[in-house]
């Protein structure tokens, strides 16, 4: 293999128009959503900067070394995720078939994400804000009653856009309204997809490009707004202790590894299309630095935003207790300011102790406001939204904030799509002659019919459902796998053989040791903390339920069984394809070995002899 | 004389200050947030702003049906403070020492209530009565919801593109398949035999050499 000549041979396969393409397409695939909404939380809960340091070391001993090992196996052997596995040795031909499956799932209910994103989106064009009124309720008297418990913001988020039931198992009905916006997302992403790379590449100059000029913009603006400076030192606070917990450590490596969207097969695909000689070893490092750095320059404006929201939070809650005293003590105006209220209180408490415990004032404090902590959609969803209202010009930032969430988003779903589409452009489910817009439109449109099931009233606890479970532990397994099916079944020695050929330099010793012993024994510590981490409960989740007691605190419920099999179903069916792939080899070679005759003419495990 | 006058006169203060009392019967209290509606344009609340609000009350007496010769001397205000905040009370003109039914006042307020609160370049927050709830605006509904009109211009754009893809993707199929099916008729048309890359034709073979060497060998060699 080393002795092969470099004879650029024409083999009809689509290739990258530039390396910068390429390039802005891995990066675009693993800066998603999780970027701007589950690292800036982890970084809240687990110690402020102190977090980036369980951070960077897993991205040294666990991202790095597994971007690498994917992009230079897509790169070398020239095929999608399945045909990929088979060519290494068909025995692990589940590992491909694994991710395929993974990357099916989640571009499922990836998707329907989006449909959120757009219909807010296109909510965002009104004045006022739709989340920023209650609506009055039939007789005109008062606010609508569950709006008025809650806040306008939660109220338009699981009324008006999800329409929630208050149990997973009541279905409830299909909302038109997230139907017209699933249709839009999957008709935007067959028009980036329609011919692959080809139109994706052009595609995601844009998408991957545009995030970054909204990130600077709300970096400007948030910096701006008056408590922003107490939200970014309450987050880059560093708090050594925590770095005590396993748990820190546990969601650090689960991050990086979820975050550069490793194991679904799409970077597989993505390097498949580049020259054989490109050096995959410096586009590995870039792709996950520029990851990594993202996640850190998103954290900002998030977190002046969510400084913002909590001073203006805390200032309200000064102000309603100021208006309450001075109504009741019939106090001139602007008597008590924020700034002198903890002296007139403590005087009027001193002189007058019954009447403020009657009053019922609520204790106003910053740093309660400040910790409080959400991720994912409840922080674009409801938190975000809430401090866009407060911003002067919300529409303009609500317009920004939703294009900027659809881009990272669709960036990410090309990377998924294409982790579907090339494995079955390569098996050639349709005939050759059929163009390649045929099978991209048919599998947007069974996705879209599919994911009709997540527009249902209870839509979002199955999304819940399938993030948790479809899109962690399988991904897992499957790294692992992938590791040491390249290590130990194709060998150390050649895979380096192969990329030294590629990027033209010897392999590092850090490599060596990394894809050898760090990364499946991190893997596999991950997999088995997260494993037990899931199961010391029972499996739970918070419901929205109206009629709850707590309301508006969500209900704690329990899975029922059907749905707690589903779970366990989503997680163990794309990690059971290894060992079951595996299985049927074996079983067809001890057929074939017994029964010579029945040999059919086939090569085996000849992997630099087609592209 | 004067003390002829100034019985009648305590018996009518006195009187008012039964009739108006914090939590009197048929008594409203009224709160003014100035600084909060006007911010720096904020005036004084005095002795004129309360002869304004007595013609104001009186005016919304008079434009409710029942009570048409209410008078400004039948309004009576009492425990100003600082806050603003005051209680009144509608004294009733026919009947001595009673005052009008709360449900009466309350609608007449009611009914004016943006006359009262212009009059005083308030709102319903800054102006408030304390028992008379104001009815909310209703929301202002448009046609079509805007959103609607956003998602049908994005759907059209993406449906254009989509089409247009596909449009160009068949005219660059067919131009390849035009191409393709061209280039084999040429070489159909072009039957050529050729001979190390070279058409047979171009070789002449009448201006060929034959190499005597071998010509004149051949009786040389025995016939098999």
């Amino acid at each position: 293999l080393s002795a092969t000549p470099e004879i650029p041979k024409e083999d009809g396969r689509p290739k990258w128009d530039n390396k910068f393409q390429y390039i802005l397409s891995c990066i675009g695939f693993a800066v998603g959503l999780g970027n701007v909404w589950r690292f800036p939380y982890l970084c809240q809960i687990h110690g402020g900067g102190a977090f980036l340091i369980p951070y960077f070391i897993a991205l040294l001993f666990e991202g790095i070394p597994l971007l690498h090992l994917e992009l230079a196996l897509g790169q070398y052997l020239r095929k999608g995720s399945i045909r990929a596995w088979n060519t290494i040795s068909p025995y692990l031909g589940g590992i491909g078939v694994g991710s395929w499956m993974v990357s099916v799932l989640v571009s499922l209910y990836y998707n329907t994400v989006l449909t959120w994103v757009m219909w807010y989106f296109i909510n965002s064009f009104q004045e006022p804000l739709p989340w920023s009124v209650c609506p009055l309720n039939e007789n005109r008297t008062g606010f609508n009653e569950e709006c008025y418990e809650s806040t306008a913001v939660n109220y338009f988020w699981y009324r008006k856009t999800l329409n929630i039931t208050p149990d997973i198992a009541e279905s409830g009905t299909l909302q038109w309204w997230l139907i017209l916006c699933l249709a839009a997302c999957w008709a935007i992403v067959y028009l980036c997809t329609i011919r692959g790379i080809e139109t994706t590449g052009k595609a995601i100059y844009v998408t991957a490009i545009f995030p970054y000029l909204v990130l600077t913009i709300f970096l400007i603006q948030g910096l701006t707004l008056p408590g922003a400076t107490e939200g970014l030192i309450y987050l880059f606070t560093p708090n050594l202790n925590t770095l005590k917990n396993p748990r820190v450590w546990l969601d650090a490596a689960t991050q990086i590894f979820f975050s550069l969207s490793l194991a679904f097969g799409g970077l597989i695909a993505f390097a498949s299309y580049n020259p054989k000689k490109n050096d995959c070893e410096k586009d590995a490092v870039t792709v996950a630095i520029v990851n990594s750095m993202t996640s850190v320059y998103a954290s900002i404006p998030v977190f002046s935003v969510l400084g913002f929201k909590a001073t203006t939070a805390y200032w309200d809650c000064l102000d309603r207790n100021i208006i309450n005293i001075i109504n009741e003590f019939d106090l001139p105006e602007e008597s008590i300011m924020r700034q002198n209220y903890t002296s007139w209180i403590s005087f009027l408490n001193s002189s007058y102790p019954e009447k403020i415990a009657g009053l019922k004032l609520k204790s106003c404090n910053l740093q309660e406001y400040l910790d409080q902590s959400v991720s994912g959609t409840g922080l674009a969803f409801i938190v975000f939204t809430q401090a866009i209202i407060l911003m002067p010009g919300s529409q303009a930032w609500a317009i920004l904030f939703f294009i900027m969430l659809f881009s990272l988003g669709l960036s990410s779903m090309f990377g998924n799509i294409e982790g579907v589409f090339t494995p079955l452009l390569e098996l050639q489910i349709i005939p050759k002659s059929a163009p390649k817009e045929l099978l991209s439109g048919v599998i947007c449109l069974i996705s879209f019919l599919i994911a009709l099931c997540f527009t249902l009233g209870s839509g979002s606890y199955w999304i819940d459902i399938f993030d948790r479970y479809a899109g962690s532990v399988p991904l897992l397994v499957i790294a692992f796998f992938e590791v040491i099916g390249v290590v130990y079944i194709y060998k150390i020695k050649r895979f380096s053989k192969d990329v030294e050929w590629m990027t033209g330099r010897k392999l590092n010793l850090y490599w060596q040791i990394t894809w050898r012993f760090i990364s499946p024994l991190l893997l596999l510590i991950v997999f088995m903390a997260f494993v037990t981490l899931q199961m010391q409960k029972p499996p739970s989740y918070t419901a929205w339920n109206p009629k709850y007691e707590g309301f508006p605190m969500k209900e704690e419920k329990v899975y029922p069984p059907w749905v707690q099999a589903i779970c366990v179903l989503l997680a163990a069916l794309p990690c059971v394809c290894v060992p079951l792939v595996a299985l049927f080899h074996l079983v067809k070679q001890k057929r074939r070995s017994k029964d010579p005759s029945l040999v059919p003419p086939e090569v085996f495990s000849c992997h630099g002899a087609n592209s | 004389m004067l003390r002829a006058l100034l019985f009648p006169l305590s018996v009518v203060a006195i009187a008012h200050a039964e009739l108006c009392k914090p939590d009197a019967q048929n008594a409203f209290k009224v709160r003014i947030s100035i600084k909060t509606a006007l911010g720096d344009n904020a005036y004084a609340w005095d002795a004129n702003e309360e002869y304004l609000f007595k013609a104001m009350v009186a005016f919304a007496m008079r434009r409710y049906s029942s009570r048409s010769t209410t008078q400004i001397s039948n309004v009576l205000l009492c425990n100003v403070t600082d806050r603003v905040s005051f209680w009144f009370v509608v004294t009733d003109s026919s009947k001595n020492v009673t005052t009008v039914p709360g449900s009466e006042v309350e609608a007449a307020i009611r009914m004016n209530r943006n006359r009262i609160n212009n009059a005083f370049l308030l709102s319903d927050k800054t102006l408030q009565f304390l028992k008379i709830t104001s009815t909310l605006s209703p929301p202002v509904e448009p046609s079509t919801p805007a959103w609607l009109i956003v998602f049908g211009v994005v759907l059209c754009l993406v449906v254009a593109g989509i089409v247009f893809l596909i449009v160009s993707g068949i005219q660059k199929h067919k131009k390849k398949n035009k191409e393709s099916t061209e280039r084999e008729n040429l070489e159909e048309k072009v039957e050529v035999t050729l001979e190390n890359g070279m058409p047979c034709e171009a070789l002449d073979l009448k201006a060929g050499h034959i190499n005597g060497v071998f010509a004149a060998d051949d009786e040389r060699f025995t016939s098999l």
